[in-house]
């Protein structure tokens, strides 16, 4: 059964349509990860199902309930913000426990050590229980924040952005420790971010969002091989795909293809006299792990990743092989093998 | 153009010691990134090259001129910060002549000097668009535009990129490495992010604790980890460490992890019994059925072309790069082999790299 549903809402600031015609229902127990730049409506869409914001048109629905017209405390859902704020004069304990001693809640003292007690073991901050919130470390801060938001069961948890203000190396191990949270509580997580690395690992299906409206939604590996545009593709991967006009690769390509999508996997670099079209390398960029290699094509720059048992230097002439490469048409739709072979 | 020059500068304030005596050359027209964690001291090193603040020990030389007591505005260098403030009533154009009539350029020379350096950002067609109505992208740029031009002898760049969202941050990253590129100007620039460094440096100064950990080209620090601290900061995900006790001996071409042969990069030192971290960056991880080193997969993180596969083993934990389209099942006992050539042997104590073959190899990568 699905937690949380939007059906067909719709949001807008003055003459700013924030959230165009959005469906979308998250499942329970599902990781769900809207992904699109700034402005994209994702902040939006969590404010919508907190009831933070009213939906101009369509509905919220929590747990089969029709939630549109009630307040945030009527709502059954946790929010994590991208800032997080504990109680600076509280214990981490009380900082966990504030929640479930709200007098909506009413939840007895020996219920509140248990919970307090399992999230902080599995945020793996139980020795900082006694500690005053000021005293952590900002990655230990923002688990408290998670954790205050973990301690109660709430139909689902809508995080935005959470792991924003962290620095790089304390967000890749907060990922992986969200997602296994989220796996061995079973939690419903409906999570909103900019960097794809995270929803690529996290979600179970990322919902790719642009201007308002909800692109295409699907697991990451769905979204990755078979985005349903140019705009999907352009999201996800690194370096990231290259679009090419398609008549630079000749006419051996199918009709209605106006771009070809090459990621580096499609691409194989061979000697400049193999068959298919001929490359200058531009310049080789050490990433340490990676290195890109800046090819140009014509007037075109292609970026791919270099083989590392393969020395190219600037200014070297190659030719280029594609694989499966991706294939759009006109209007950015990307024509998958059934238009293909039907028009071939 | 211009060559800086820092020697044992050390600051401190109060009884806090923010820098504690760094020594390094910037060249002409390079561009240098200082990268490190927060509180490294890589601002205050900044700000002294600046002239923003004073060193407590030590000189600054610029162009072989010692300016350690000069003040900013003697410097001849151009500091653009972390959060980029353009005038919202002035158009770009009037932006980005701000500095120079500041200065009583004559109106003509500032008219050209505008009208080139928006040309140079590509953004010479809004120059009389007001600053309010613009995107991120040519907000950020018309800032830099503010920043060079005045044409200064370097430029200290603060985080510029630091606000902005993870993409919009990449293309910025080019964009600014190419502008150098083309006006070829000395540029320091720090942050915290390897990935800002690794794209854009000439070369890179890790700092940590007010000191400086290591310096060389991208390549260089990434393939030779001078330290457990560098080999750690630098890539995503980072090397991973397999701690071992061992007695090591000059000439050494292997080492003992729980009983499996894992072959290495020759060792150029004797070391008595201690505890020692074998260091594997995860794209010189493989499975190989028939190793003895071996552990259990606990996750594996879909990226696309590649997937991150994390697996413990009785000597720490290890991440290995792989194709993506290998199937991994979490929970399973797999063999891994590590490429021999590439791994690194740190001394679990101090950190440091043991010196080897793979680190007395060919410096340029």
């Amino acid at each position: 059964m699905a937690e949380v549903a939007l059906l067909d809402v719709s949001k807008s600031f003055g003459a700013v349509d924030a959230v165009r015609g959005l469906s979308l229902s998250v499942a329970h127990g599902e990781f769900v990860v809207l992904l699109g730049p700034t402005g994209a409506g994702k902040t939006t869409t969590l404010r919508l199902i907190a009831g933070l914001e009213r939906p101009d048109q369509g509905d919220v629905v929590i747990q089969g309930r029709v939630v549109t017209k009630e307040i945030p405390a009527e709502r059954d859902v946790a929010f994590v913000f991208q800032q997080y704020s504990l109680y600076p004069h509280l214990t981490v304990y009380d900082n966990l426990a504030f929640p479930l001693r709200s007098p909506a809640r009413r939840t007895d003292e020996k219920t509140i050590r248990r919970r307090v007690q399992q999230i902080s073991e599995l945020l793996h901050i139980e020795s900082k229980l006694g500690n005053r919130a000021t005293a952590l470390s900002g990655g230990e801060m923002q688990r408290v924040a998670i954790g205050r938001a973990l301690v109660r069961e709430p139909a689902v948890y809508l995080m935005d952005e959470p792991l924003s203000s962290l620095d790089a190396k304390l967000r890749a191990e907060l990922r992986l420790e969200l997602k296994r949270i989220q796996r061995e509580l079973g939690t419903t997580i409906l999570y909103v971010t900019h960097d794809q690395i995270e929803a690529m690992t996290m979600a179970d299906r990322i919902g790719v969002m642009s201007e308002g409206a909800l692109i295409q939604l699907g697991t990451p590996r769905e979204i990755y091989e078979r985005p349903n545009s140019a705009y999907v593709a352009g999201r996800l991967g690194t370096p990231v795909i290259n679009l090419i006009p398609a008549e630079l690769l000749g006419n051996t390509l199918p009709p209605r293809v106006r771009t070809v999508g090459l990621r580096t996997e499609h691409i194989r670099i061979s000697p400049a006299d193999g068959p298919g079209p001929r490359a200058q390398v531009h310049w080789v960029e050490h990433l340490g792990d990676q290195n890109h290699v800046h090819l140009k094509l014509s007037t075109h720059s292609l970026v791919t990743l270099a083989d590392p048992g393969q020395p190219l230097r600037a200014g070297d002439q190659v030719s280029l092989e594609f694989e499966s490469p991706l294939y759009f048409d006109q209007a950015g739709n990307r024509l998958g093998t059934d238009e293909l072979r039907g028009h071939a | 153009m211009a060559e800086i020059k820092l020697e044992t500068v050390a600051k401190t304030f109060g009884t806090f010691t923010a820098v504690k005596g760094v020594d390094f050359t910037v060249d002409h027209g390079s561009f240098f990134v200082i990268l490190g964690p927060s509180g490294c001291g890589k601002t205050t090193t900044l700000r002294m090259m600046a002239g923003l603040e004073l060193p407590t020990s030590g000189r600054i030389l610029l162009d072989g001129e010692d300016v350690t007591a000069l003040p900013a505005s003697a410097r001849d260098i151009a500091f653009v910060f972390q959060l980029f403030a353009l005038y919202p009533h002035m158009n770009v154009r009037q932006n980005i002549a701000f500095p120079l009539r500041c200065q009583n350029y004559p109106r003509a020379e500032i008219r050209r000097s505008v009208e080139e350096t928006a040309r140079l950002l590509r953004i010479d067609h809004l120059l009389d668009r007001r600053v309010g109505g613009l995107s991120g992208g040519d907000r950020q740029r018309v800032a830099l535009g503010r920043a060079i031009v005045r044409r200064p002898k370097a430029f200290l760049m603060d985080e510029p990129l630091g606000a902005l969202d993870s993409e919009f941050r990449r293309l910025m990253c080019g964009e600014l490495r190419e502008l150098h590129d083309r006006i070829d100007a000395t540029t320091v620039y720090i942050t915290h992010d390897q990935l800002e460094a690794m794209a854009m440096a000439d070369r890179i100064t890790i700092m940590n604790q007010g000191r400086v950990e290591q310096i060389g080209t991208p390549q260089e620090i990434y393939d030779r980890p001078a330290s457990m601290f560098v080999a750690d900061f630098i890539g995503s995900p980072p090397m991973s460490f397999l701690s071992v006790q061992a007695t090591l001996q000059r000439g050494d071409r292997s080492i003992k992890v729980d009983g499996a042969r894992v072959e290495m990069p020759q060792l150029f030192e004797d070391r008595a019994e201690g505890s020692f971290a074998l260091g594997v960056r995860p794209e010189n991880v493989s499975f190989a059925d028939a190793s003895s080193l071996r552990g259990r997969v606990i996750g594996a993180e879909y990226l696309g072309t590649t997937q991150i596969v994390t697996v413990t083993t009785a000597n720490g934990q290890i991440k290995a790069r792989l194709p993506s389209g290998n199937t991994v099942r979490v929970g399973e006992t797999v063999g891994l082999a590590l490429r021999p050539d590439k791994l690194s042997l740190f001394d679990a104590i101090s950190g440091l790299a043991l010196p080897s073959a793979l680190y007395a190899g060919d410096r340029d990568g």
